[in-house]
């Protein structure tokens, strides 16, 4: 019987919103938007990891970390929307098969 | 059942209704707010987890700033999203064998502790607090750590509001520098002019 939920609980919980968050990638491969807030879930994911273990097994490094990727995160969004506005003013799209000018 | 596994199912069921919708919604604004539960979702799971001012932060934070920040340039952007969903269905396959197989995997190394019966409970909750010893151990061991996050974020600003500024050809601008360097001849003209003679 467990009474509450275990550390296996959040891991797993974690596993399912990273591979929601990867498919996701896969499903809006054309809309940079969703494509950031598919890499914003993935953070949420590795975040929850490190919570989990954090509190189940007493080390508050782990926490600590947390709060430097959520820092990283943050800087992470804020530019990347505003590369997306320059795209968008330089560009007129946001669509990713539009953007090939670098010929990769 | 006890109350803590059944407000952990529930909430897990809330955050990967939600997470499914950020990346399957029609509607980018839509997605921003799904978004904003997934996120609401996890700060709850994060404060049964005892880590509240974490919790905390991610609301003020991410539901705060960042989710504004993603629906303000949503709705600036005249995008026609239809358009970008052309051809969505062709890739639920592939989106769909890669993240099973990437659940299939974690959940494979995963299962080993989680079938195993009697897991440790949460340890006891830290003396004073959890904020205490977060902010503890953040101005001690980890200082340098923070400060340097201190100019991540500093450099994140300047570098957001250099790439978006732009100066507009209508609107006239003064310049301080040049404000500083005039000096009185370059605005003031003295013209010699000899006094007029009465004629009469």
């Amino acid at each position: 019987m467990i009474t509450a939920p275990a550390l296996a609980h959040y891991l797993v919980l974690g596993a399912i919103l990273f591979a929601i968050a990867m498919a996701g990638i896969f499903l809006n491969r054309k809309n940079v938007i969703i494509l950031l807030m598919a890499i914003e879930l993935m953070l949420l994911a590795v975040n929850m990891n490190f919570i989990a273990f954090s509190s189940f097994m007493d080390d508050m490094a782990g926490q600590v970390f947390v709060f430097f990727i959520l820092t990283v995160a943050a800087a992470e969004s804020a530019i990347g929307l505003a590369i997306l506005v320059l795209l968008f003013r330089n560009v007129g799209t946001i669509n990713v098969e539009d953007l090939d000018r670098l010929k990769g | 059942m006890s109350f803590p596994t059944f407000l952990f199912y529930a909430f897990a069921a809330i955050l990967v209704f939600a997470a499914l919708r950020v990346v399957t919604t029609r509607n980018p604004v839509h997605a921003a707010l799904w978004l904003v539960l997934a996120f609401f979702t996890a700060a709850a799971h994060w404060l049964m987890l005892r880590a509240e001012f974490l919790a905390i932060a991610l609301v003020l934070v991410y539901v705060g700033a960042v989710m504004v920040l993603f629906l303000f340039v949503v709705m600036m952007l005249d995008v026609n999203f239809d358009s970008l969903r052309a051809q969505f269905r062709n890739y639920v396959p592939v989106a769909a064998t890669v993240g099973v197989l990437v659940l299939v995997e974690m959940a494979l190394v995963l299962l080993g502790s989680y079938l195993k019966p009697g897991s440790a409970a949460l340890p006891a909750p830290a003396a004073g607090g959890n904020t205490r010893a977060l902010g503890l151990l953040l101005y001690t061991d980890y200082v340098y750590a923070f400060e340097i996050a201190a100019v991540v974020l500093l450099v994140a600003i300047i570098a957001a509001i250099a790439l978006t500024h732009r100066r507009r050809r209508e609107t006239r601008y003064q310049d301080p520098g040049k404000q500083v360097k005039v000096r009185a001849k370059d605005r003031l003209r003295v013209l010699g002019m000899p006094a007029e003679k009465r004629d009469g």
